[in-house]
């Protein structure tokens, strides 16, 4: 953990959430320091995307609070006031979802020159930098589709750090790949991490949670069923379901 | 992405054309109508029986009468002047039905109930209605003048026809473009929003550009189609080759000359058109495996 603020950048309080009939989120509260890193791990179906959705509107909540920087999201109304908020939390799908008719490069830049209104050279200057970063600056005149699984989704991460987030969400980035590719997407996220950036991972991958956490959440069934420093949780889970659970996987 | 157009099938001996099918079935179903399969066999079978049909009307000729190809080649000048005039009419109600269509298309997915609604009535009224009926229905109830603002402008009879015939135009292109912008996955829009795009920015920057691709084949097969359809005009009596081709053949009065002159104008709608559907089916497999 870097320089951790005393308030927590992400606060979650009692958040509610149901697509119809059916309850996905039943009351789930979690603070995110400045500079944590996060990972939200259970089975599928345990509302762990939602929840990320959830914390840059993409979805509503029904009830509770979201607070993020200085964006209370729950309260957020106007389609004017979720874009500002997209602006400090950004977020990666599992699918990556690049735009298919845009080079790697273009990708990364048409947010900052469109939404952000910034002078288009300076974000090329950015943009390129990011490119290097992820590791990908041979392939920034490609097209997605011209790209590997694990390339695509360091250019969607190139894409959403572009923005300059203050948060960083990771939607199970790595479960489309195969396991070779993974570990060059986990690197890039380390490194992240190791700059201080905030970050919320859903994944699958424990190693990966284990050695990178600061906290790490195990969800089931729309609640928090457990939380804690990833030592304690994997080696000395308190509760039978993660027991259970951790038994299944690894 | 790719699963989409891939085939459906276990049968390994049926992959090959199961491929063609899928992509087919896909595109009709993008196109909204069978997408034309010209062939370059069916130029040949054409030009078959433009041969046979002049073969007869030699043999029936007399002998102080010119040869029948003299004869059609006297009138190919008036013929062909009589083709540009269709090709004129086929891109004007083309330009004009693809502006209308889009406006059109944007009204079939907007948020709003009752611009959808009304926008669903006339997408499906134009897009059923026969294109003879609504041809008829332009020529006879539009005025031939219209004064605005005290500017008299005439409505000649083949503008008339235009309208008409853009009238179903208008409503394939939207059909068309709805189709496209549902067959972008949602994910886009969702990646775009979570990238403080806003609703406008993502349809024209995101969304538009990527369903170009995906109409321009059915819009190209809906261009020949519209091509072909150019000739209901003579009906209601514009100047376009049918119409040269019946005052040719009546101003000859000779007969026999009907076969070989009505296969000599299908060959030029076929030297047109074929290209266009051989492009137009490139471009559909192309992009079935690429976007």
């Amino acid at each position: 953990m870097a320089e951790s603020d005393s308030r927590p950048i992400v606060s979650l309080r009692d958040v509610h959430k149901s697509f119809g009939k059916v309850e996905v989120l039943k009351g789930v509260s979690m603070d995110v320091p400045k500079g944590g890193v996060v990972c939200i791990i259970g089975p599928s179906g345990s509302g762990k995307s939602t929840l990320l959705r959830c914390i840059n509107a993409l979805v509503p909540i029904d009830s509770g609070s979201i607070r993020v920087a200085d964006f209370d999201v729950h309260l957020l109304t106007t389609d004017k006031d979720r874009l500002a908020l997209r602006r400090e939390v950004s977020i990666v799908f599992q699918q990556y979802n690049l735009f298919p008719h845009k080079t790697a490069l273009e990708n990364v830049m048409m947010a900052p020159v469109y939404v952000l209104r910034e002078p288009r050279e300076q974000v090329r200057e950015r943009a390129i930098a990011l490119m290097k970063k992820v590791g990908l600056a041979a392939k920034q005149d490609a097209y997605p589709g011209e790209l590997s699984g694990g390339q695509q989704q360091r250019v969607a991460i190139a894409r959403s750090l572009a923005m300059r987030p203050e948060v960083m969400l990771f939607d199970e980035v790595t479960a489309a790949l195969d396991p070779e590719t993974v570990k060059e997407v986990l690197n890039t996220i380390r490194e992240l991490a190791a700059e201080g950036m905030t970050c919320m991972l859903v994944t699958h991958e424990m190693r990966f949670a284990r050695e990178l956490a600061d906290t790490v959440y195990f969800t089931d069934g729309g609640i928090i069923v457990e939380s804690g420093p990833p030592a304690e949780l994997f080696d000395r889970p308190k509760v039978d379901r993660t027991r259970a659970f951790l038994s299944q996987i690894l | 992405m790719s699963a989409r157009a891939s085939p459906s099938t276990d049968l390994p001996v049926l992959l090959p054309d199961a491929a063609r099918l899928a992509r087919r079935a896909a595109a009709e179903r993008r196109t909204g109508s069978p997408l034309l399969s010209l062939r370059a066999e069916h130029g040949f079978a054409l030009f078959a029986v433009f041969a046979v049909g002049c073969g007869i009307a030699q043999a029936q000729a007399g002998a102080d009468q010119p040869s029948i190809l003299a004869t059609i080649w006297k009138w190919t000048p008036l013929l062909l002047r009589g083709f540009v005039f269709n090709l004129a009419i086929s891109f004007v109600a083309m330009a004009v039905g693809t502006a209308l269509g889009v406006l059109l298309g944007f009204g079939l997915l907007s948020p709003r109930r009752p611009v959808k609604r009304g926008a669903w009535l006339a997408t499906n009224f134009f897009r059923n209605a026969p294109w003879l009926v609504l041809l008829f229905y332009c020529m006879f109830l539009l005025p031939f003048q219209v004064t605005i603002f005290g500017v008299t402008i005439p409505l000649p009879d083949w503008v008339k026809a235009t309208l008409g015939l853009a009238l179903p135009v208008m409503a394939n292109v939207a059909e068309i473009l709805r189709g496209a912008m549902q067959s972008i996955p949602t994910a886009q829009w969702e990646s775009a929003a979570s990238l403080a795009f806003s609703r406008r920015q993502t349809l024209w920057m995101i969304i538009l550009p990527q369903c170009v691709k995906r109409m321009l084949p059915p819009w190209m097969n809906l261009y020949a189609i519209l091509t072909m359809a150019t000739v209901l005009a003579s009906i209601v009596g514009v100047n376009e080759m049918m119409t040269l081709t019946r005052q040719a053949l009546s101003a000859e009065n000779r007969p026999g000359l009907l076969l070989s002159f009505y296969s000599y104008v299908l060959l030029w709608f076929f030297v047109y058109c074929y290209p266009i559907a051989r492009w137009t089916v490139r471009l559909e497999a192309r992009y079935a495996v690429n976007v």
